[in-house]
């Protein structure tokens, strides 16, 4: 083959491994699908809590509503968080990175012509169609038994738009979290800095609450509140904002800027992830490896 | 199966594969003094000691050459290996291999060699080696159909092919080992480096790999670089030894050459007729070691001309047998003889 049609072949021949490699990490996830259902299972009961927390809350106020959210709504959007975490969280993947790192695992990736991020893509796309196969039933289940709380299904352009922000939230969260596992390279233990990440997280990401609920909330200085420290953020498009969108919250060309927004942050990260790793890789092979 | 011409066309063994000049590498560690107090003071202020993994190593090593690295362990074998793998950037000094700096990782250098580490699995442990090797053509963008035929053939030679199919982690460890080779070969590398390949396995599976390295390295010229601390390996394959002590070279030669080098005397071994009385056999002045009428005797080489005869006619001797210096004892000794370099200062 001349030079040329390698070097034309080559983008081609990169999907295909790439493909490949999805393939066989599927296989990979496939094995432990015992384990793995039971797992899925019991995310379903924070969940669970929460309505009853919300519930709790309402019964004990007369007030119709809190910060906008009638009980139905809040009910709703708890719901519709739990489908964005399905997306944009990554269990296990930063501490997976910074142990393949402290036990030298990582080393495969240095000698071999395969590029790193693509193959942890590949690894978790896989755990998330695997994931999706076994909580399909259950969602299924859930928004059934709660489709009194939900108001009525939005039109196709917001449906669309949900769609894309779910699916830039996934690879948010999926940045996100492999730039945190990279810090492996620069210290030995990462588990309290990834603790310290999902504090934040859950507390800024809209999971815990909704973030327009802090709209008005002084963080002391002066004309800027606590919902506006949010937005400068990526947390939110984790969680809060493809429920929003789903909700109506944001339309038109609010929801247009919000959606360039979540991919400037997907790009931003996933740059950040790049950079993490080369400045890594050459750090850990100039301390030994 | 037949080796590609790639790079030098039609060279000998005077065209370096890899070629080290002068290659140097420091760490820093961190001293932790015992105890909780000096763990307290240790978060403000810590030593570090330099330690110099490799001291200005120089190498070359031509296409089809089967060299062994040896050494006591810390020596600098595996950080030299990795130097050469581009797991590692060295502090000094200059490498190339098949014409790429290590270090640069170049996709088109990756693709032209493999590291084998004994304790490190490149296969997927849950799943069967058939699909690490599968990920292994996608990757090395290896032809199909020159994929089929070198898998088979590397199947067929270790004798592995009903275990390709079961998954890695149900295999011993022998059959793993020969899965990693058949994966690190499958892309039919120029130069293989194999660290430790045949550490804890039994002796008709270090058999099995030795004569399947012999045969591969034969038909398709690749260069091998191989870290061992068994002599068997070495003695079953390389021609050539590098000796590394404290980051440096020792001896660089045919093993010939080390044990001719380095032999100082024979084991001389005497079945008597019977138990010789207390003292009889010191007379000759060698150390000995009295078994019965089991005799072995430890006779300077350059004296075993005159001494034997003598032993001979001396003692009621009904088998003698002469025999070098077991390797192992050779490189032990060797490897307590070589200088140990100046600890360096302790720097806050």
């Amino acid at each position: 083959m001349s030079e040329a049609a390698t070097a034309a072949g080559r983008p081609l021949a990169g999907l295909r491994t790439w493909c490949t490699m999805l393939a066989i990490c599927l296989e990979e996830r496939l094995v432990y699908r015992g384990d793995f259902i039971l797992g899925t299972l019991m995310r379903f009961l924070p969940i669970v809590t929460q309505v009853f927390l919300w519930t709790a809350v309402f019964n004990a106020t007369s007030r119709p509503d809190i910060a906008g959210y009638s009980r139905d709504d809040i009910v709703a959007y708890y719901l519709l968080t739990m489908v964005t975490r399905a997306f944009s969280s990554m269990p296990g993947l930063a501490g997976g990175i910074a142990r393949s790192v402290r036990d030298g695992s990582v080393k495969k990736y240095l000698v071999q012509p395969v590029d790193y991020v693509g193959y942890l893509l590949a690894a978790r796309i896989a755990h998330k169609l695997v994931y999706y196969l076994v909580a399909a039933l259950p969602f299924a289940g859930v928004f059934l038994v709660c489709r009194g709380y939900f108001p009525p299904v939005p039109d196709a352009a917001t449906i669309a738009a949900y769609v894309v922000s779910l699916l830039l939230s996934f690879l948010l969260g999926f940045f996100m979290e492999a730039t945190l596992g990279m810090l492996g390279f620069w210290f030995l233990e990462v588990s309290s800095i990834i603790f310290a990440y999902m504090l934040v997280q859950y507390l800024l990401s809209g999971h815990m609450f909704p973030i327009d609920m802090l709209a008005g909330v002084p963080i002391g200085i002066a004309g800027v509140s606590a919902a506006d420290l949010v937005r400068w953020l990526p947390f939110e498009y984790t969680a809060y904002f493809p429920a929003a969108v789903w909700l109506g919250k944001v339309r038109g060309g609010t929801l247009a800027r919000d959606l360039a927004i979540e991919a400037a942050w997907v790009v931003v990260m996933a740059v950040a992830c790049r950079l993490a790793w080369w400045r890594g890789t050459r750090r850990y092979s100039a301390f030994g490896g | 199966m037949h080796n590609s011409n790639r790079g030098e066309a039609g060279d000998g063994m005077a065209a370096a594969v890899i070629s080290v000049e002068a290659l140097a590498k420091e760490y820093r560690v961190y001293d932790k003094p015992e105890g909780l107090l000096a763990s307290v003071t240790g978060l403000f202020h810590r030593t570090s000691r330099r330690v110099e993994a490799l001291r200005g190593v120089s190498l070359e090593v031509g296409r089809g050459e089967f060299v062994a690295l040896l050494g006591p362990n810390g020596a600098g074998k595996t950080t030299f290996l990795k130097a050469l793998s581009g797991i590692i950037t060295p502090s000094r000094g200059r490498a190339t291999v098949l014409g790429h700096v290590p270090w640069e990782r170049a996709d088109a250098f990756r693709r032209r060699f493999a590291l084998v580490m004994g304790q490190r699995n490149q296969l997927w442990w849950d799943l069967p080696a058939a699909e690490s090797f599968r990920l292994h053509k996608e990757i090395y963008r290896i032809d199909p159909a020159r994929f089929d035929r070198t898998r088979d053939e590397l199947v067929d030679l270790l004798g592995v092919r009903k275990l390709v199919l079961q998954p890695v982690r149900d295999l011993s460890l022998g059959e793993r080992m020969k899965l990693e080779l058949v994966a690190a070969l499958l892309h039919e590398p120029e130069v293989l480096f194999l660290d430790e390949p045949t550490i804890g396995l039994d002796v008709v599976a270090q058999h099995t790999i030795h004569d399947f390295l012999k045969k591969v390295q034969a038909d398709r010229r690749v260069t091998v670089v191989l870290t061992t601390h068994y002599m068997k390996d070495v003695a079953a394959l390389c021609e050539r030894v590098v000796v590394i002590t404290h980051g440096s070279i020792l001896h660089d030669g045919p093993l010939e050459e080390i044990v001719d080098r380095f032999t100082t005397h024979k084991i001389v071994t005497l079945d008597l007729e019977a138990t010789p009385a207390a003292g009889r056999l010191e007379r000759f002045g060698f150390p000995c070691e009295v078994r019965g009428p089991r005799v072995t005797l430890r006779i300077d080489r350059s004296r075993i001309a005159d001494v034997l005869p003598e032993v001979l006619r001396s003692e009621g001797v009904r088998d003698v047998s002469v025999e070098d210096v077991p390797l192992e004892e050779i490189v032990a000794e060797l490897f307590r003889a070589a200088p140990a370099p100046p600890v360096p200062e302790a720097t806050p």
